[in-house]
């Protein structure tokens, strides 16, 4: 079947499987690998991306059910320069990444929790987190990381618009 | 300044934070084109006899470009690898006639697409007759049931004689104390995966996340019976390993074996479900711990017993409890110490390396032993502890069981820790709540630790590296540790970079392939900087030595006249300004490289103290931790940023084990937790920030003067939350509560001391 959606502000058509998760869509084929697979019961959030300004696991949607979405992955966070997200920047600076695999999922559903809270306390950051696993970190740093992006400014809690949004 | 022990953010964190890290699932590689996918099909059944394998309705599938079961594979099962296992405890690369766990491999099918691969691996028929199930420890041991009959037992490994019985006499009192260390699932975040591509030149390039590339390749080179000469492993990133990682796993082997046999390349990535039952598990003790001296607090005696659950395989589960029984005496000066360990089959996933691997059960064992001690005397256990640990010593000391520490400060540990923590007025909080009877108590839970790091038993002599510096005056530094997630990429340059003042950013860390780095030990056991980045160390200094015998040949001077500036990377005759020739001039004219090794000859023991705070709710059962207060003493630290990440890490897998993991099975094997909904890994609202002291003892056994990091953590985390948890019901009559100390767990403790109390 065909499907059509804005991934990191490019617009695609696609002929898949109705049964593509779009975590495998996205993956295997645009072929953006920054998203990963943990799990197969929707635990572990490394597969999190967000779909019209939500942040949502990847694994527990079908490519079709993203038909005329804007999806955005790890790889449209950072400025066209490769100037990076607040979030990105947050994350480095604190330390918040360890072994990678749960990064990006991380750093999106942090933006997403920016997005619901611009300054939450460090046990709603916790609870806005915990969908995602790291098995690295403790969450320490992550949960500096997000709150360090909040002090920033608003634009930590935005997801960038894209090339055609900006037409 | 030096750059060492400053705060450098990660260099690798550019890309990983905005195109992702490349693991072996996101290879884009020709190499890899038009790879078939392996699906596997794993036994449902925990025992049984492999009747019938009907692989025909698969074949027909759509996609499918092969199956294979038992009876399509000549390769030698493989052998237990382990002098001390009976050598009849092989395993078959496929069951072709006894399955022995759920999740051992059967068959496999290749297809085109991924999707397929799980479609078709539904449709291989396996009739299996269930046998009887070797599930617990006490179930090996009675030796009724067999997971290899061809043995004649289930002992895989035995350490050890009991304690002589009047080991305890003299004393005022004894604690007894079966205490369980229960299995856990390493989950790292990227399942296993493997890829593998045969070339024309006849070699194979394996792809496979693993901890160490070389050992990988020798281990795969030898169970299919290759030249290690034809086998080209690459490491690409890692999605974490926690130990469970080191080595290769049966599959990576068979998907080099496959690729071979289709003539195409073959991928396979495992599901977490897979991942479940196929990864090694951790820990998996069972511990009787007994500890015996005078009412003043003075320990006289203290035993071990360990029962370790090996699954049904031999990996490192039979040596594990060797590093347990080595780490008895732990910080303690007790005059009498006894260890001994059996190491069992039974019908369960293989158990391996989890962070710690049988260093934390040591710590477990002893600092349960000794609290179980101070509440039977009724004595506060910092008290109890510190009447008991070993003086303060810079001169090795060599322990009961042969241990030699390097040096030690452990009286010291534990003030910090109190200090931090401010024990006293916890201690106060706790007595008010427990004066109101109020329904959320505190416990105070405490550890000092000393645990065993870079002890490279088999992984031959320390770790090798290189270096080169380039015209273009950037660098290349080849390491044969592994990283996936320590941060070496980073670390290793500002090792480099200190000696030869090339920036760090400028500086690339290659590691994880065996053609540019035939040898290599890899990343396990807290080993890497004190072998590995040493070895750096050694090869940037070696490196500015190369640079100067160069230098002085060309400018005519005496080496000894010649001075490295550092801030320009250049070489010069000291007190001539405007003389110098640069490490990158002098790469322009010859290759400017060096390749070395650095064998410390000998482990680190760091150690340090642990406090943890929790709140019980005592009608619920719920432990919530509120403080986790660490002291970790690690010897001189490089980079401060990435070494508090490895401890924060490690307390969090401490926490996990203590609160709430655990890989359960039923009575006939099956497991209970093969899902990520099922098995409760740690999530960010079950743990605190942590409160981290530093404390660093340089160590006299390398030139940097560092310690292990990677796994302190997880050693003084789990008993100071166990302990925790258990100090906060201890008044209400509890004694002791095993982990994972669940709501339903500790409830039950609470209810039962209760009715023991009334009667």
């Amino acid at each position: 079947m065909q499907v059509s959606m804005t991934v990191n502000g490019r617009q695609r058509s696609d002929d898949v499987e109705p049964r593509l998760l779009l975590a495998h869509y996205l993956r295997d084929v645009v072929g953006l690998k920054a998203t990963n697979i943990g799990c197969d019961t929707t635990s572990c959030g490394a597969c999190t991306v967000i779909v019209d300004g939500l942040s949502v696991k990847s694994c527990t949607l079908l490519a079709a059910q993203a038909e005329g979405a804007r999806v955005t992955t790890l790889e449209g966070l950072a400025g066209p320069d490769g100037e990076l997200h607040p979030m990105q920047r947050a994350f480095r600076e604190e330390h918040g990444l360890q072994c990678g695999f749960c990064t990006p999922g991380m750093v999106l559903a942090a933006i997403g929790v920016l997005a619901d809270n611009p300054d939450p306390s460090d046990r709603e950051v916790r609870e806005g987190l915990e969908g995602n696993l790291c098995r690295c970190t403790g969450y320490h740093n992550i949960v500096r990381a997000v709150q360090s992006a909040a002090r920033s400014g608003p634009a930590a809690g935005q997801v960038p618009q894209g090339p055609e949004a900006a037409r | 300044m030096s750059i060492l022990g400053t705060r450098v953010v990660r260099t690798e964190d550019a890309l990983f934070l905005t195109r992702g890290a490349t693991y072996t699932d996101d290879l884009v590689d020709d190499r890899l084109t038009g790879a078939l996918h392996a699906t596997f099909v794993r036994s449902q059944v925990a025992h049984g006899r492999v009747l019938a394998v009907d692989a025909s309705a698969a074949r027909e599938a759509d996609g499918v470009v092969a199956v294979y079961t038992a009876e399509d594979v000549d390769l030698v099962p493989i052998p237990p690898g382990r002098p001390m296992v009976p050598p009849a405890m092989t395993r078959p690369w496929f069951a072709g006639d006894t399955v022995r766990f759920v999740g051992d491999l059967i068959a496999v099918v290749l297809t085109e697409e991924r999707y397929q691969g799980e479609d078709a691996a539904e449709l291989v028929s396996v009739d299996i007759e269930p046998l009887p199930a070797v599930v617990t420890t006490a179930d090996a041991l009675a030796d009724e049931v067999l997971v290899f009959p061809e043995a004649g037992t289930n002992l895989m490994a035995a350490f050890g004689e009991p304690a002589p019985a009047d080991f305890f006499d003299g004393c005022e009192v004894v604690v007894r104390q079966a205490v369980v260390n229960q299995r856990v699932a390493p989950v790292p975040l990227e399942t296993r995966a493997a890829a593998a591509a045969w070339g024309e030149d006849g070699r194979v390039t394996i792809f496979c996340s693993n901890q160490g590339a070389q050992q990988a390749k020798a281990q795969i080179a030898g169970w299919l019976g290759l030249d290690p000469a034809v086998v080209h492993l690459v490491t690409p990133d890692v999605g974490g390993g926690f130990g469970a990682k080191i080595g290769a796993d049966p599959e990576f082997a068979l998907v080099a074996w496959l690729a071979r046999q289709t003539g195409r390349p073959v991928t396979w990535v495992e599901s977490r479900s897979e991942n479940l039952v196929g990864m090694l598990h951790g820990r998996g003790q069972d511990q009787v711990v007994a500890i015996g001296g005078r009412r003043d607090g003075t320990v006289q005696a203290y035993s071990l017993v360990v029962d370790q659950d090996c699954g049904a395989y031999p990996r490192l589960g039979p040596v594990l409890p060797r590093l347990t029984v080595l780490m008895a005496p732990a910080v303690y000066a007790f005059p009498k110490v006894h260890a001994q360990a059996r190491a069992v089959a039974t019908n369960t996933t293989p158990i391996g390396a989890y962070r710690g691997a049988g260093r934390p059960e040591a710590t477990a064992a002893v600092e349960r032993a000794v609290d179980l001690f101070a509440a039977e005397i009724g004595m506060d256990p910092a008290e109890v502890r510190r009447k008991n640990l070993l003086p303060a010593f810079s001169e090795p000391h060599t322990t009961a069981t042969g241990a030699v520490y390097d040096s030690g400060d452990y009286a010291a540990a534990l003030d910090k820790v109190l200090a931090a923590g401010g024990y006293g007025e916890l201690r106060a909080e706790q007595a008010r709540r427990r004066e109101r009877g109020d329904v959320r108590q505190l416990g105070i839970g405490l550890s000092v630790y000393v645990e065993i790091t870079g002890a490279d038993n088999g992984l031959g002599a320390g770790e090798s590296a290189g270096m080169e510096v380039h015209p273009d005056g950037t660098a290349t530094v080849l390491t044969g540790t592994s990283p996936h997630g320590q941060g070496h990429a980073t670390a290793w340059a500002m090792i480099a970079s200190e000696q030869t003042g090339i920036p760090v950013d400028r500086i690339t860390v290659v590691h994880g392939d065996t053609d540019l780095i035939p040898r290599g030990a890899g990343t396990m056991g807290s080993r890497s900087l004190q072998q590995g980045g040493v070895a750096v160390h050694r090869a940037a200094t070696e490196l500015v030595e190369l640079a100067r015998q160069r230098a002085a040949e060309q400018l005519e001077a005496d080496p000894a006249d010649l001075e490295f500036d550092l801030g320009s990377a250049a070489l010069g005759v000291r007190g001539t300004p405007g003389t110098g020739v640069t490490l990158a001039q002098l790469a322009e004219q010859e290759p400017l490289l060096v390749r070395t090794r650095f064998d410390a000859g000998g482990p680190t023991f760091p150690f340090g103290a642990h406090l943890v705070v929790v709140e019980v709710d005592t009608e619920s059962g719920k432990a919530e931790v509120l403080r986790v207060v660490t002291v970790d003493d690690a010897g001189t630290i490089v980079n401060p940023l990435l070494a508090e990440g490895q401890r924060h890490g490690g307390i969090a897998q401490g926490v996990a084990q203590a609160l709430l993991e655990e890989v359960r099975y039923d009575a006939d094997g099956n497991p209970q937790t093969s899902t990520l909904a099922d098995y409760p890994f740690v999530s960010a609202t079950e743990l605190p920030s942590f409160e981290l002291v530093d404390m660093a003892t340089p160590t006299p056994m390398n030139p940097l003067g560092a310690k292990g990091i990677g796994e302190s953590g997880t050693i003084g985390s789990t008993p100071a939350v166990h302990n925790a948890v258990i100090d906060a019901v201890a008044h209400l009559g509890v004694r002791h509560i095993d982990m994972p100390t669940t709501p339903m767990k500790v409830w039950r403790a609470v209810q039962q001391a209760q009715q023991e109390g009334t009667h």
